[in-house]
């Protein structure tokens, strides 16, 4: 799985450079205020309307295979272990033993801890900063509340990174964000960043939590996503998947939109991630078409648009299996998470 | 004053719902002299496929209840039906032009097949289960355990109500879950009587019945992964030895076809399960 190394900008310089160079909490503020409100109702029925498309056959062979290329999976409970991690990582390497032709995921996403077992169990497969593999990505920053002080934000970030994390999915302080500290959010998001440099210079992917389940209003989303981008965050993701709702089609429609006026702006890519709720394939089909049609399909690639999911990956195998045996396949055919 | 009928939308039964068919299709249901009499939902395959994962999310909860709470739970359907005769009498003389004292004989026949199976619920592991001879100190007990999702095809050529109650009441009563094709004729009885199941206590995917054509959807579920025993009982028109073979791809229980309606009996329960061999130590007494 590539990762563009050219991404490695300085933290806070996508800011300086839009905002100019006096850059201030008031002056981000009033740039962030700025924006324009989202139509809650449009973008709805926007969202409502991608949702009908109906992908068929050889289509749907196509969308199949290219979920799974795009899923994080995922374990974060508290009760994870090592042997846990070590079956996740065997079904990200080979997730249907049945059919050796199926695809490997993305990346296993695990918290900051289980980082040494996620690598260890998946040898020869993962990435480890080179240009294919499967990456690991840790959640860091007192994941999923977000809040601890940013000493040991920082810290959690580090740890994690020396141990091999490829991507940190980072949460944002929604506290500080609701309660229009917009500055802290943003020194924090830029903090991480800089924690995400490894010893070579290049940077571990930041992903940004925006969790927007809590954040109430689409126009927060929008500030949010905003602020992410200008903070140096190479991906927005939508939610922890501890609150609910977690992603939905409107949400991601929204942060894609968010995206793509950036690209128009800058030329910069930013990707997206949908994490939590999105359990068939079904559902995951509707945003594949939500990304082909609001930034282009040349978004549905691993390193700008990724599913934070794990029942998720089950339900695309039996789907896959149906296509290629003709009948309808069941859950004793793939593993139990 | 002359009154409109409100002729009623008969719709399919999956996961304690009563959803339109996936497909949007419907099929028009007639009296044997071809007056018009409803629309019923003409189910697809993705309908079965959607009953089967119904049905087996409901399966833990229902195998899970005690033999007699499910007699119980059985039992009050049998209530609801006798409550209910009269709806059904008049369904069956119209869609199988039976006389009113045949129609009748059916529904009481029907509901007294049902009682008969209730009672079986917590006294069909006593006959069908056993505790085997060994020459050691330790107990060696067979007990049998339901299969898990049956897809049945009712009986098709007569008597719509008992042909569907002698088929799925034996898969329920040892804690299976069921996905039913009903008569393809006379399909009105087995939604009516879905709706009393949904009134009832039987949690919501125990039974799921489709309305539709058996030819259309039975091979699909013969084929499916997902559902461990297929009742072929009604399917004496369909090429049911090709549905055998599919059956036998993924390891299914299958019963054969059966002329007319299956005979209450114990064998019936007791083909829909798996039997559990345990052993244990004798105490010191």
């Amino acid at each position: 799985m590539t990762i563009e190394p050219a991404i490695a900008l300085a933290p806070a310089e996508r800011a300086v450079n839009l905002i100019g160079s006096d850059l201030t909490e008031k002056s981000l503020k009033l740039h962030l205020d700025g924006l324009s409100g989202v139509d809650a109702v449009g973008l709805e029925q926007r969202a409502a309307g991608l949702g009908t498309r109906s992908i068929k056959t050889t289509s749907k062979a196509w969308a199949l295979d290219t979920i799974i290329k795009l899923i994080d999976l995922t374990t974060l409970e508290g009760a994870d272990t090592p042997g846990k991690v070590r079956s996740l990582a065997a079904k990200a390497v080979l997730p249907d033993p049945s059919d050796a032709s199926t695809p490997r995921v993305a990346a296993v996403c695990v918290y900051g801890d289980m980082v040494p077992y996620a690598a260890d169990a998946l040898g020869s497969a993962w990435s480890n900063g080179a240009d294919n593999g499967i990456n690991v990505a840790a959640v860091a920053t007192a994941f999923p509340s977000g809040r601890s002080s940013l000493p040991i934000k920082i810290m959690d970030t580090k740890e994690a990174v020396a141990n091999g994390a490829d991507e940190i999915d980072m949460v944002i302080d929604r506290g500080a964000f609701l309660s229009g500290r917009y500055g802290i959010v943003f020194d924090q998001i830029v903090a991480v960043k800089e924690a995400c440099r490894r010893e070579n210079g290049t940077y571990a992917h930041l992903k940004v939590i925006l969790e927007t389940g809590e954040l109430n209003t689409y126009d927060n989303v929008r500030k949010a996503s905003w602020l992410a981008i200008l903070a140096g965050g190479d991906f927005i993701k939508t939610s922890t998947g501890k609150v609910a709702p977690a992603a939905t089609l409107p949400v991601t429609l929204l942060m894609l939109e968010v995206v793509r006026d950036w690209h128009l702006l800058t030329g910069e890519k930013i990707g997206v991630k949908p994490a939590g709720g999105i359990r068939t394939s079904k559902d995951a089909i509707k945003y594949l078409v939500t990304v082909a049609e609001t930034v282009g399909e040349e978004w549905l690639q691993p390193h700008l648009f990724r599913f934070g999911a794990s029942s998720l990956l089950n339900d695309v195998l039996l789907q896959r299996q149906k296509l290629t045996t003709g009948h309808y396949s069941g859950p004793d055919y793939v593993t139990i998470d | 004053m002359t009154r409109l009928t409100v002729p009623k939308t008969y719709k399919l039964y999956i996961g304690g719902k009563f959803p339109r068919s996936e497909s949007g299709r419907t099929y028009e249901v007639a009296t044997k002299k071809g007056v018009f009499l409803a629309n019923a939902s003409l189910a697809s395959r993705k309908d079965a496929r959607d009953a089967v994962v119904a049905a087996r999310a409901a399966v833990s909860g229902w195998s899970g209840a005690t033999g007699y709470n499910r007699g119980q739970v059985l039992y009050r359907i049998a209530e609801l039906l006798e409550g209910r005769r009269e709806q059904f009498i008049d369904e069956l003389m119209a869609t199988e032009a039976l006389s009113k004292a045949a129609a009748t004989t059916q529904v009481d026949t029907a509901i007294d097949a049902w009682v008969w199976y209730a009672g079986w619920a917590d006294k069909y592991v006593q006959v069908a289960g056993n505790g085997n001879p060994v020459s050691g100190p330790y107990f060696n007990l067979s007990t049998p355990e339901p299969s898990g999702v049956i897809a049945i095809v009712a009986p098709q050529d007569s008597s719509s109500l008992l042909g569907l109650v002698s088929v799925i009441a034996p898969a329920l009563v040892s804690g299976n879950t069921v996905v039913v094709v009903a008569h393809q004729g006379a399909p009105l009885s087995a939604i009516s009587f879905s709706e009393v199941l949904a009134t009832s206590d039987v949690p919501g995917g125990v039974v799921n019945i489709l309305t539709g054509s058996p030819a259309e959807i039975a091979p699909w579920l013969a084929s499916h992964a997902d559902v461990n025993g297929l009742d072929l009982a009604g399917a004496e028109q369909l090429e049911w030895v090709d549905l055998q073979i599919a059956a036998a791809d993924t390891l299914k229980r299958v019963s054969g076809p059966v002329v007319g309606v299956p005979a209450p009996s114990v064998e019936r329960i007791v083909q829909w399960t798996e039997t559990k061999t345990v052993w244990h130590t004798k105490s010191l007494i």
